[in-house]
């Protein structure tokens, strides 16, 4: 599936990133930089020949701790591995975004192994400041499953933002990157969320879109929609993590604003969703 | 001159007996269990008896003690009945003896499975951390009845210096407990999609760990962690063993049936430690304890190879 021109990329990419792992390997978390490669071919292939992704701003993405805050969307998290995809393929040193993902994922066989082995850590907000003490780059969506499985009616409208990663920035000193990313929303139009008979399977949400379930798994497979991601500049904080609600909402609606700003733009310049 | 006189419960274990051979050359040893106790050093006093009967009590009125290391926790999950109240019952005896007696320090060996393999563990787990294993693992009852028993002495005896250790999985080469018997196998089983990180320490490096808790004038609960995390897949890579795995449901169904008829030894819940993680943070103990693990991972791995 891969040419080689892409597997030759990500060889090269892989044997940049720094090593900081335990004896059998891994790091405690379980991210494997052997492991990555595997996982990171055909994500960036995605990136390149089928979501054909624009990035922008990628050299704003400080060195050290680090929380990039992204608008979710699409049914299933592409967006979350094209934007670790660019921080490997297109930042200069590629870095590891750490993505923190939905608490269900480690209960899944082979999607918690592969997840782990590539970086991603389940959100907790011990895992988070765990891994900014550490200087890592974290990957957050503040929507969770309320942004990745909203209808198509509501695409671009960000859904509630949590106040976790706010404090987690303030109390660790992290400043925080937002990335914007357009596209994603046409890539699967949902147009309703069965949610409830999804939770009777275990899964958080059940969209419903032209060819899911209709189609079967295959159903599932992305349409080649062109994404458009902006990196933002890094905004700092005052504070440390102790401060009442609406204080930190305040802040909060700083980031929200400023990635709004950044979906707009890209949505005013955008002159078709495959362009 | 005479040396300090430690009490080891628990010492006819293979961890008991390692434990008592490398205490005796700077303690006077009594070494206490309900079982034979064979192969200890001349100098150790052996006492085989039930810590919840007179015996013990006795001890402590011809010489004083100055400290306890209490691991004479029953770990078999087949006897469940009397297992449970002889861990009660012994380690409340065991607390009054030693506040009676006027012991300086007391060590208990408690466990890191304390805190239970769950999907919704973040990826280490400090002290505070909630003990859940209980709630699939029955003999981890025993453990957190235990627990609770150690916190509450730690507040009506401040003036004895109390720790609990919680260490990870304790392998060696004659140690017969669930994770080292698994490693054995030549063909081990492991649920199909599931790889979680583990923990293992080296049965040098707790008996370190119990000898720093002595000599050093600390009280509290500690993680106690080996070399590191490994995805269980290396470890048994690294062991060349050929794992089989089996879809988790299926394992679920062949375990509990096996394990009812008799024919496996592994209780069925212990199947969660080969699919989520337990791990747990040695923070503190590196820091208030000063312990570092001597054993490198392939060593302690290794280990159980005998």
């Amino acid at each position: 599936m891969a040419k080689p021109g892409i597997r030759a990329e990500v060889r090269g990419r892989v044997a940049r990133l720094p090593r900081d792992v335990g004896p059998l390997g891994t790091d405690g978390f379980g991210y494997d930089p052997e492991a990555v490669e595997r996982a990171a071919i055909p994500a960036a292939w995605l990136y390149r020949h089928w979501f054909r992704v624009c990035c922008e701003g990628i050299e704003k993405v400080p060195d050290g701790r680090v929380l990039l805050v992204a608008n979710h969307s699409g049914q299933l998290p592409f967006d979350g591995m094209m934007i670790c995809s660019a921080m490997m393929l297109e930042r200069n040193p590629p870095r590891v975004a750490r993505a923190m993902v939905e608490r269900w994922v480690p209960r899944l066989p082979f999607v918690s192994v592969m997840m782990a082995r590539s970086g991603q850590v389940v959100g907790t907000p011990e895992n988070c400041r765990r891994l900014l003490r550490m200087e890592q780059a974290i990957l957050v969506f503040p929507e969770g499953v309320r942004g990745l499985s909203k209808t198509f009616d509501k695409r671009y409208q960000l859904q509630h933002f949590g106040s976790g990663f706010m404090r987690l920035a303030l109390e660790c000193q992290a400043p925080i990157v937002p990335v914007s990313v357009v596209g994603a929303e046409e890539q699967a139009p949902a147009l309703a969320n069965l949610s409830k008979l999804g939770r009777a399977f275990g899964m958080p949400a059940l969209p419903v879109t032209p060819t899911f379930p209709l189609l079967g798994p295959a159903g599932l497979l992305p349409l080649p929609v062109r994404y458009h991601m902006r990196f933002g500049d890094p905004l700092r904080f005052e504070g440390d993590g102790q401060e009442d609600e609406h204080v930190v909402q305040e802040k909060v609606a700083l980031v929200v604003a400023a990635l709004r700003q950044q979906i707009d733009e890209l949505l005013a310049r955008r002159t078709g969703i495959f362009r | 001159m005479s040396a300090e006189r430690v009490l080891v419960t628990g010492a006819a274990g293979n961890l008991g007996r390692r434990l008592v051979q490398t205490l005796h050359r700077r303690y006077d040893v009594v070494a206490v269990d309900r079982r034979p106790i064979g192969g200890l050093p001349k100098d150790v006093t052996a006492l085989r008896a039930d810590i919840r009967w007179r015996g013990v009590e006795q001890c402590f009125r011809e010489r004083p003690v100055q400290a306890i290391v209490h691991m004479g926790l029953m770990h078999n999950p087949r006897n469940e009945v009397g297992q449970y109240r002889y861990n009660v019952i012994g380690t409340q005896r065991l607390l009054e003896l030693a506040a009676k007696a006027q012991v300086k320090k007391l060590v208990v060996l408690s466990s890191a499975n304390i805190y239970g393999p769950d999907p919704d563990n973040s990826q280490y787990l400090d002290e505070d951390a909630p003990l859940l294993g209980a709630e699939y693992h029955v003999e981890i009852r025993d453990l957190v009845a235990v627990d609770r028993i150690v916190q509450s002495f730690f507040y009506r005896h401040p003036e004895v210096s109390t720790v609990m250790l919680r260490p990870v999985h304790i392998v060696g080469p004659r140690i017969r407990n669930a994770p080292s018997t698994y490693l054995r196998l030549r063909k081990p089983m492991t649920l199909m999609g599931y790889d979680p990180m583990v923990q293992l320490i080296h049965v040098d490096d707790i008996v370190h760990a119990i000898q720093l808790s002595l000599e050093r004038p600390v009280s509290g609960v500690f993680n106690v962690v080996g070399p590191g995390e490994a995805p269980l897949s290396k470890v048994l890579e690294l062991l060349g063993r050929r794992p089989r795995p089996v879809p988790s449901p299926l394992a679920w169904r062949v375990l509990s049936t096996g394990w009812r008829v008799g024919l496996l030894g592994f209780p069925p819940p212990e199947l969660r430690h080969v699919q989520f993680s337990c791990v747990v943070d040695g923070q503190a103990a590196r820091t208030k304890l000063g312990f570092s693990p001597r054993r490198s991972m392939e060593e302690t791995v290794l280990s159980v190879l005998g």
